[in-house]
């Protein structure tokens, strides 16, 4: 079970501190799917990168399975079994693809095994296995080969970052279809950032956060409609708060 | 007879284990004496009678052969100074595997200075590899200024691989390239890595005379430490031609980099275009490393292995 407890993030800025989390706490069982949608600026990427350990927590707890992640740095919480897929992944001259998934891996892979973790993001595995991971791939490819990075990772809890951006319809297809697997298996624990109803639909959770807060939480059916009628009024109700509207 | 040492520079620089692979051309300098020579099917090395040095003729056609004419300087110290010329002949196409390492055990300079100068006939293609590597416990220094001039006939191509990771304190490189035919292609890999207070300066020049000829120059290089790296990369484009040179470096601590790119145009067809890129590591790019569980060490280690591959 991963479980947040009071977490609070805030940055620095030129006027001060900024506060971007503000007391988030969660219980996410072990094998469930969570989505987290909202806003953009809501603080769902800050949320990821604080579970990873790429933001410090201003205070609060992060535990994984009895384990207290909180005063953890990145390296030990990836051993520690949690895996993040960028919403904008760096890109790295000279580095191969098949170099990357068998960093994540951390192993060796056989052609085949890394052809698969291509294939299940719905890239040809032999056009990209010996690319470079750089400025020649576009955005949608770097995205779905970070994905491949997570699967081949094979962490208990898996953080997704708006894993549709830039992707065609097809290859989203292919990818709703990996995280439903991915889901099936049970031991995986899944969190998804996303605004695309296919992947909500296939949440046992939806996770709605909005202004540095948890603002409702409940299954797909409840969530989705909220979001829709606001997408429609193109203007943030949920924020209205904040200010920002 | 080689000492180990001696081996052990031949393995990094020219791949070769005990010893040379048999019927290829093969020279093997140490010390600036000859101590090995071998002779290929199509390619013959003979002494240079009137200086230091060796001639190196590659019949026309010649095709797969390999030539070795690797470099060793194990005697703290010395100074040595070569010239190497290459005939290839029209069509032929061939490896040529030169490298100089350095072994320094003195407090005095060791010193390598070669000077390789290939005549490519016409529709000859050369993959020329070329590293450079110093060690050893002295405090004097290893210095490596290689010279290698180029003159391409029509159709002719090169591809120059060369490389410098570590070791070597001092170097000061000049690449001439002259693409006199038509359709002549000249691509350069280069690598270097400086740590330390090594320097490195690498000059560069290639001329596009021939109509359509092309150019591609990628340099990748890492600074690390006290080091200092300069480049003066130049392209000049005599005819309708194209060239394309990108040079990227990556700093650390204290280096400092230094890349003075020139490019010419001197006839309205000629297309010729340059990027250069200096900066440390991204941030991202260690974070990213990290979250797949390695450390920082590990990842800045990834990093520059696949930037400097
Ligand atoms: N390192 C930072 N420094 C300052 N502000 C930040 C930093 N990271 C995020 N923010 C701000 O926090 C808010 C939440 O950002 P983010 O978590 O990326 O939102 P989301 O992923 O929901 O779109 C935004 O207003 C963003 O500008
Ligand atoms: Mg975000």
């Amino acid at each position: 079970m991963l479980e947040l407890k009071n977490l609070c993030v805030s940055a620095q800025s030129e006027g001060g501190k900024t506060e971007i989390l503000k007391n988030i706490s969660l219980q996410v069982e072990s094998g469930k799917f969570l989505v987290v949608t909202g806003p953009n600026g809501g603080g769902k990427t800050t949320l990821a990168r604080t579970i990873m350990g790429i933001m410090p927590a201003e205070s609060g707890e992060i535990v994984l399975d009895g384990t207290d992640l909180t005063d953890l740095d990145i390296t030990a919480r990836a051993k520690a079994g949690v895996s993040y897929a960028f919403q904008q992944p760096p890109r790295f001259k000279g580095m191969k693809v098949k170099d990357l998934l068998e960093i994540a891996a951390g192993k060796a892979l056989r052609l085949d095994e890394s052809c698969a973790f291509l294939t299940q993001v719905g890239l040809c595995a032999s056009d990209y296995i010996a690319r470079d991971v750089d400025g020649s791939l576009s955005g949608g490819e770097v995205k779905r080969i970070e994905i491949a990075t997570i699967l081949a990772r094979g962490s208990k809890l898996m953080i997704f970052d708006e894993p549709e951006a830039g992707i065609d319809l097809w290859s989203f297809a292919r990818l709703t279809e990996t995280f439903r697997q991915l889901h099936a298996r049970g031991d995986v624990t899944i969190i998804i950032i996303s605004h695309q109803e296919r992947i909500i639909r296939l949440a046992d959770e939806v996770l709605l956060i909005a202004g540095g807060q948890i603002r409702d939480r409940g299954p797909a059916d409840k969530i989705l409609p909220m979001i829709l009628s606001d997408t429609v009024v193109g203007c943030n109700m949920l924020d209205q708060e904040a200010g920002r509207c | 007879m080689l000492t180990d040492i001696q081996k052990q520079i031949l393995a990094r620089v020219a791949d070769m284990k005990d010893t040379a692979p048999a019927h290829t051309a093969v020279n093997i300098r140490t010390n600036g004496q000859k101590a090995y020579r071998s002779q290929g099917e199509h390619i013959k090395i003979e002494s240079k009678t009137d200086r230091d040095g060796i001639d190196i003729r590659i019949d026309p056609g010649t095709k797969g052969e390999k030539v070795y004419i690797p470099v060793v300087v194990s005697a703290s110290g010395f100074q040595d100074m070569v010239y190497n010329d290459f005939y290839v002949g029209e069509g032929a196409d061939v490896e040529i595997i030169a490298g100089c390492g350095i072994h320094n055990d003195g407090c005095d300079e060791s010193r390598h200075d070669g000077i390789h100068t290939f005549y490519l006939e016409k529709n000859a293609r050369v993959t020329y590899i070329e590293r450079h590597y110093g060690e050893g416990s002295g405090t004097g220094k290893n210095v490596l200024n290689p010279q290698t001039v180029l003159y391409l006939k029509q159709g002719a191509t090169v591809t120059l691989e060369t490389s410098q990771i570590g070791g070597v304190d001092d170097t000061k490189r000049y690449t001439k390239i002259v693409c006199e035919g038509a359709d002549s292609e000249a691509i350069i890999h280069e690598k270097l890595l400086t740590q330390g207070d090594q320097t490195a300066v690498s000059e560069m020049d290639v001329i596009l005379n021939g109509e359509n000829s092309k150019t591609r120059v990628i340099s990748r290089s890492v600074a690390k430490e006290n080091s200092v790296q300069t480049f003066y990369p130049r392209v000049e484009g005599n005819n309708a031609c194209f060239g394309h040179v990108s040079c990227d470096s990556i700093i650390m601590g204290n280096a400092r980099v230094k890349s003075i790119p020139a490019i010419a145009c001197n006839h309205v067809d000629a297309g010729l275009m340059h990027e250069a890129a200096i900066g440390k590591i991204a941030g991202e790019q260690i974070l990213k490393l990290k979250t797949l569980g390695l450390t920082d060490a590990e990842a800045e280690e990834k990093i520059l292995e696949g930037f400097l591959r």
